[in-house]
């Protein structure tokens, strides 16, 4: 019991005891609310069993008081009112005289939807714009880069093909491999019934390589490396070391942004070489043990099957989704302001968006190769 | 009168290099104990150890008069309740408005409902002189002397009768740093709270502390202040009569020892 009342001719008689402080606020504030202020007309608080009065206790009792005088109870307490309301009151008081600034005046609604289409689309121009002026800058400081070994860092680079490349290999290799499985096995389902599961083989050569190597190499970097990105640039960023950069004079897209795009621009086409050669391994495995197809078969049906031109239009595409993956990384990376929640944010939007962009842009590949009989 | 923070024989290890030696340390009820000690010298080690962020390899420490070495997080949980930091950095949650940061552990360890948590909170806020304009900030949208104030405001959540400060006032000018010391012993005696306080600077010691410590060799050696400007060690020597320190100290403590 934090209070006890008695009831005294006069009124109320209120016994404070034990500890008030945050720890026990839920407790004090279902007290002080039961306590019963209608038949009262004085309320005498005794405050000499408390064991500490802490500043949450002190503004429980504070509105405990301002209550029961607004009911038009006279308060009192035995002895000295204690320490901690005075410095309640004077905390609370010092601030209204800073005034707190009068609410703004309430917008129609109409006027409210109006002004948040109007923000949104303020918002999303400033950030094609700025998604804009990103790709620029990235381009002309990448122009410029070329110019000069030393401005170009190679040994950020490696470190880049290193760290989003060559240990993304097993990974990539093991999806690779159990890609062309499903794609042999869903096939040869399907064919064997024609009794035309010669083209199993035609089936998986031509699918890893024109499409499947190139785009799950690319989604599975886009998940390891673009939010790896984002999440380096945006700590970075958060710790001012961008900003450290910039004020030394040395370009921030110069040091983080163009190694890391030239990084994966190498480390993706690798990739996506190792995941069609395993793509192909994985058909050749399945061909032999499900279709009972000797290996020399179906090596004989896949070189007939494709040409340069199949292994091409794979390995064209990789260097143009590494960059969308790279840019989408870094350039999120470089929005994150102020918050780690923003953090977070930026780097899922990197993810999703860069696997957006690389399955768009190969939607556009595949018309394009299309058009011209590639 | 019980200690409120002790420390017996504390050693702390990083690999072969010993960076505490059998450190005691005891801070009283209602004292402002200012930690003073060279970079490296494990002032940071050493409130960590304090606070039960870091394990020590041997030695005991005691908060209330409770253990908290070989604590399980669970037993560790109502003492943390009893102190509140405030680090160097302000360490806000940056992801949450100042009121909200005030409020959140209040939540934690009472359920306390709306009207009277913004209201809790804000008097906070208040106390430690920011505006009330100020809580429905990002800790991005403070200046450096706004984040120290807001990180005592969220220290103070609790009611806590012991407060630790880690460099409160390095990175403040001179006239917001006075204030800021101001602050520190208003809220001390308003509060009756008792204080450790890790500084290097001469001027906030010479103002809020009434005894200090300073780790040397691995060991602290702590007294009052007006006896610890004269300790023969070199390194208080040159501490509290260096350069730095001759314009402080002006005539007001003859050099001794």
């Amino acid at each position: 019991m934090a209070v006890e009342v008695r009831r005294s001719a006069a009124g109320l008689e209120l016994e404070l005891t034990g500890e008030w402080g945050a720890l026990q606020f839920p407790l004090l504030e279902a007290q002080l609310a039961a306590v019963d202020l209608t038949a009262a007309r004085e309320v005498l608080i005794g405050t000499e069993r408390l064991t500490a009065l802490e500043l949450s206790g002190a503004w429980a009792l504070r509105e405990f008081v301002r209550r029961a005088r607004t009911a038009g109870v006279s308060v009192s307490f035995r002895g000295e009112p204690p320490d901690q309301l005075r410095l309640v009151e004077e905390t609370l008081q010092e601030s209204a005289r800073g005034a707190a600034p009068a609410a703004a005046p309430a917008r129609a609604p109409r006027a409210v939807v109006l002004a948040i289409i109007g923000r949104d689309a303020v918002a999303v121009g400033r950030e094609m714009l700025a998604g804009l002026a990103f790709v620029g800058r990235a381009a002309s400081t990448l122009a410029r880069s070329l110019t000069s070994l030393k401005r170009l860092r190679p040994i950020s680079i490696t470190r880049h093909v290193y760290d989003t490349g060559i240990t993304a290999v097993p990974i990539t290799a093991l999806i690779a491999f159990l890609i062309s499985v499903i794609v042999a096995y869903l096939s040869a389902q399907q064919l064997r019934g024609l009794g035309v599961d010669i083209y199993v083989v035609d089936l998986v050569a031509i699918g890893v390589l024109r499409e499947l190597g190139v785009l799950l190499t690319s989604i599975i970097v886009a998940g390891r490396s673009g939010s790896a990105f984002a999440a380096e640039l945006g700590s970075m960023k958060l710790n001012e070391e961008v900003d450290a950069l910039t004020a030394t004079g040395i370009d921030p897209f110069e040091v983080l942004v163009v190694p890391r795009l030239l990084g994966l621009t190498i480390a993706l086409p690798l990739l996506t070489v190792i995941a069609d050669l395993i793509g192909l391994a994985g058909g050749a495995v399945l061909c032999r043990y499900l279709l009972e197809m000797p290996l020399t078969q179906y090596v004989n049906r896949v070189s007939y099957a494709i040409s340069y031109s199949t292994f091409w239009v794979g390995m064209i595409k990789s260097p143009v989704f590494a960059l969308l993956i790279a840019g989408a990384g870094c350039y999120h990376g470089l929005q994150v302001r102020s918050s780690a929640r923003e953090l977070g944010r930026q780097v899922t939007l990197a993810v999703v968006q860069a696997i957006f962009f690389v399955i768009l842009a190969d939607a556009l590949f595949a018309v394009l190769f299309m058009k011209i009989n590639f | 009168m019980a200690a409120v923070v002790e420390v017996r024989g504390l050693v702390n290890r990083f690999g072969n290099q010993v960076v505490h030696d059998r450190l005691d340390l005891e801070v009283g009820k209602d004292e402002v104990f200012g930690i003073v000690g060279a970079s490296g010298s494990g002032k940071s080690v050493l409130l960590r150890s304090i606070l039960g962020l870091q394990r020590p390899h041997a030695g005991v420490v005691k908060i209330d008069g409770h253990d908290i070495t070989h604590l399980s997080e669970a037993q560790l949980r109502p003492i943390k309740a009893r102190y509140g930091v405030a680090f160097q950095q302000g360490a806000l949650y940056s992801g949450l408005t100042l009121l909200q940061n005030v409020q959140f552990p209040i939540l934690e360890y009472a359920d306390v409902a709306r009207p009277a948590l913004d209201e809790l909170a804000r008097l906070k806020i208040r106390l430690v002189g920011l505006a009330a304009e100020a809580a429905g900030k990002y800790p991005a949208q403070l200046s450096g002397g706004m984040v120290k104030r807001a990180a005592i405001a969220r220290a103070l959540a609790l009611d806590p009768r012991l407060l630790f400060l880690d460099e409160p006032t390095s990175g403040l000018d001179p006239v917001s740093a006075a204030a800021f010391d101001d602050l520190v012993l208003y809220l001390q005696r308003q509060l009756r709270l008792t204080i450790v306080m890790i500084t290097h600077d001469l001027d906030s010691i010479f103002r809020t502390c009434n005894r200090v410590g300073v780790i040397v060799d691995g060991r602290m050696v702590s007294d009052t202040l007006e006896r610890i400007v004269n300790h023969p060690h070199p390194w208080i020597q040159a501490y509290f009569h260096g350069e730095r320190a001759h314009a402080r100290l002006g005539g007001g403590v003859q050099r001794g020892a």
